[in-house]
């Protein structure tokens, strides 16, 4: 029973059996947002997600600086999937200003894409390791990542903010002997995760805390939105880098992986299944990359949109599509720039996956949706 | 007759004033090893802000590993912590959650400012959302720049903090 | 396994140029698209507006009293699923606020490389109370579901009220955010 006194400020009746807690922001389990939950006894009755703690206003931060300066903050939602959160503005904003993109840089994007989509899951791995209380899943992926990294600071500079993307290609050709070493770098790192089924998704104890929780049927999947691995997860096959092919993605062989459990357990186990996936596409990207080209087209210092137009562009990010809609007004800033984000729209999911859940499975419902709290918050 | 001067209703004030008393007297022989045993056990409180805490988990991964520095991986009970990494950007939403963790800490508590955002704003000096530093929040011990800053000098920023304990007073409230 | 089949009546993949005659339609418009946007025409008539017809792309433009007939016609018979995003823009000029749905299908598997934009606008107001002025759209969430948080979204951004939404409490923002819906243009981030 809540009464509304005045905006932002509400009266709760206090109820015998049901508790009010609230988890987050300073919380092991939550990240940077809270979520209200009530619970009667140990089991959870209703949950209420309140994000915002990072709202930094990228896109009014947008309207007021050009399609260049544009870049640097827009890659930071998601520092360690930089990349690929980049990704879907460059292509809509190359797509306004009119130019072409070489054929090597499109390759060169795809590499560093699936890189990243590589360092993101396993970040995102190592937090839902340590979150289930599994030491050794923090500390296997966190190490194993650092050799990715290690590939992207060779090609663009930057541990993880790379800005490598800009409108007209990459920033910079890849160094020498590059192929060499990331052909090397992948394959070990594939031998390597193929070695956490051993340790955590053949684990007993992750799969009775996983295994049936939180189970998202097929229907309410599609009816909610839900994105990327979530989706996949209850069985919709959908991928992006398959049904809407943006830059050499169509004359990649792709494979999408689905699962049809719905629960925490098959959302963990999509992403892991994507890195290996990534890894193929790297190798084939590697061996069809033309050897030598030229790899940005020049622009204009500050380059203006031809004509008012709105573009809605998106990609397949380590956590779902990713939409970016610019809207041009013919001059050199955006007039209004949105990011549909897929941490955002995965959000609505949580309080259907909590309702009826116990309190001590709410970590491994909530960090299974794959969402980057940041990213959400824009 | 130091029976007479204890009543019921004072006698938490006398203890208080006799473990004063006893704290000023043991600062300055003690001190130095009370402060040599702080900053060893760092421990970080478990609040991340912004996107910083992405470097601030790898500094505890495998590679670089700020444990052995003596700074302990990020906890989750506030009241055991004594340094807070204030992990990027603050919002004006985070702002006073960020003061009530701070405050719920006991004493002794260390700040470490990390990344640009947690300074000056960094990139978002212009945002409505954001402050323009945490100086006004909470005080601070150390900064570290960087967008985001590399572990590494995370790492020697945790360095530098535990070189200002080593010369601070073990009391460090008269 | 690789790249969604495409109807094969799907021949021609370039864009339609704008620049160089805007009163005359293109001739080469892609077909599958052509076909969607006419079935709606067909429906409504003049009540909508089809602003462009792109690769992959439609673009209708509804006045607020009909946006709730359109898309359920949308979700029932084009069998569009779920919304992907909901964006605001402001108008100050037109005195117009548009929110524009952005709308994808999980189900179909012919539309999974269609997004169709359903867009309407809202009157604005100068000095807005959100909720209580006449900045009022009807909510979308009884036909796509997953339009529930991105309204809200909107609400707070703009000052957009959707009428009939369950839940139109504040999302993003402080709680004590006491200024203009901080994504209209009057509201200048510089200097605040």
């Amino acid at each position: 029973m809540t009464t509304e006194i005045m905006p932002g400020l509400a009266l709760q009746k206090v109820d015998e059996r049901i508790m009010t807690l609230n988890v987050g922001p300073q919380h092991p389990g939550s990240g940077h947002m809270r979520i209200v939950v009530q619970i009667d006894g140990d089991y959870i009755v209703a949950c209420d997600p309140d994000p915002g703690y990072v709202h930094r206003g990228e896109e009014k931060m947008a309207e007021y600086r050009n399609y260049i300066t544009n870049i640097p903050h827009l890659e930071r939602p998601v520092i360690h999937d930089s990349c690929n959160v980049l990704y879907p503005y460059v292509l809509g904003a190359e797509e306004l200003l009119g130019i072409e993109v070489p054929e090597r840089a499109k390759y060169i994007r795809v590499i560093a894409s699936e890189l990243n989509r590589c360092i993101y899951i396993m970040y995102w791995l190592a937090i839902y390791g340590i979150f289930l209380g599994h030491s050794t899943m923090f500390m296997w992926p966190a190490g194993d990542r650092e050799f990715l990294i290690d590939l992207m600071e060779k090609m663009s500079g930057a541990r993880v903010t790379h800005a490598h993307f800009v409108p007209g290609g990459v920033r910079n050709d890849l160094p020498p002997n590059f192929e060499d070493v990331c052909l090397r770098q992948v394959n070990y790192f594939e031998k390597r995760i193929k070695e956490y089924a051993a340790v955590f998704y053949d684990n007993p104890i992750l799969i009775s805390r996983t295994q049936d929780t939180g189970v998202l049927s097929k229907q309410d999947a599609i009816r909610l939105g839900t994105t990327g691995s979530v989706l996949r997860a209850s069985g919709v096959d959908y991928d992006l880098r398959v049904k809407e092919p943006y830059d050499v993605y169509d004359e990649l062989d792709i494979h999408t992986n689905v699962m049809k459990e719905g629960d925490a357990y098959a959302r963990s186990r999509i992403p892991w299944l994507d890195m290996m996936e990534s890894c193929n596409i790297i190798r084939q990207a590697l061996q069809k990359m033309p050897k030598s080209g030229s790899v940005r087209t020049k622009l204009k210092p500050n380059p203006k949109t031809k004509v008012p137009a709105t573009v809605y562009k998106r990609v397949e990010s380590g956590r779902g599509s990713l939409g970016c809609y610019i809207v041009s007004d013919g001059k050199t800033e955006p007039y209004r720039l949105k990011l549909s984000v897929p941490s955002f729209r995965n959000l609505i999911a949580l309080p259907y996956l909590l309702k009826g859940e116990k309190l001590g499975n709410m970590p491994s419902v909530y960090w299974s949706l794959n969402y980057w709290p940041v990213e959400a918050d824009r | 007759m130091l029976k007479d001067l204890i009543t019921p209703e004072n006698a938490n004030v006398f203890v208080g004033k006799l473990g004063d008393i006893l704290e000023k007297a043991i600062d300055k022989p003690l001190g130095y090893a009370i402060n040599w045993g702080r900053i060893w056990s760092l421990w970080p409180v478990h609040i991340e802000t912004a996107c910083c805490s992405v470097e601030f988990g790898a500094a505890s991964s495998p590679r670089y590993d700020v444990e052995r520095f003596g700074i302990i991986e990020a906890f989750g009970s506030l009241r055991q912590c004594d340094l807070v990494v204030v992990q990027g950007t603050i919002t004006r939403k985070m702002a006073p959650r960020l003061r009530l963790v701070y405050d719920q800490m006991p004493e002794p508590k260390y700040v470490i400012a990390m990344g640009a955002c947690a300074i000056t704003g960094g990139l978002y000096f212009d945002s409505y959302n954001v402050l323009p530093g945490i100086d006004g929040v909470i005080p601070v011990d150390v900064y570290v720049p960087g967008c985001p800053p590399r572990p590494e000098t995370l790492i020697q920023g945790c360095i530098l903090l535990q070189e200002k304990i080593k010369r601070m007073k073990a009391r460090k409230f008269v | 396994m690789s790249t969604e089949t495409q109807p094969s009546d799907v021949i021609s993949k370039e864009k339609p140029t704008p620049a160089k005659k805007p009163e005359e339609k293109p001739v080469d418009l892609p077909a599958f698209e052509k076909g969607l946007s006419d079935k709606i025409t067909e429906k409504f008539g003049d009540k909508i507006e089809v602003a462009f017809v792109k690769e992959d792309r439609v673009r209708i433009n509804v006045g607020r009293e009909n946006v709730h007939e359109v898309a359920e016609f949308i979700r029932d018979e084009l069998n569009f699923d779920h919304v992907e995003s909901v964006s605001g823009v402001d108008f100050p000029k037109d005195k117009e606020i548009e929110v524009v749905y952005h709308i994808g299908s999980y189900t179909d598997s012919s539309l999974s490389r269609q997004i169709l934009v359903l867009a309407t606008r809202a009157q604005r107001e100068d000095n807005p109370i959100p909720g209580k002025d006449a900045t009022i759209l009807p909510t979308l969430r009884n036909i796509f579901y997953s339009v529930e948080f991105h309204e809200r979204e909107i609400f707070e951004m703009f000052g957009v009220f959707f009428e009939g939404h369950p839940d139109n409490r504040r999302l993003l923002l402080p709680e004590d955010w006491a200024d203009l819906p901080p994504l209209r243009k009057d509201f200048d981030s510089r200097g605040r």
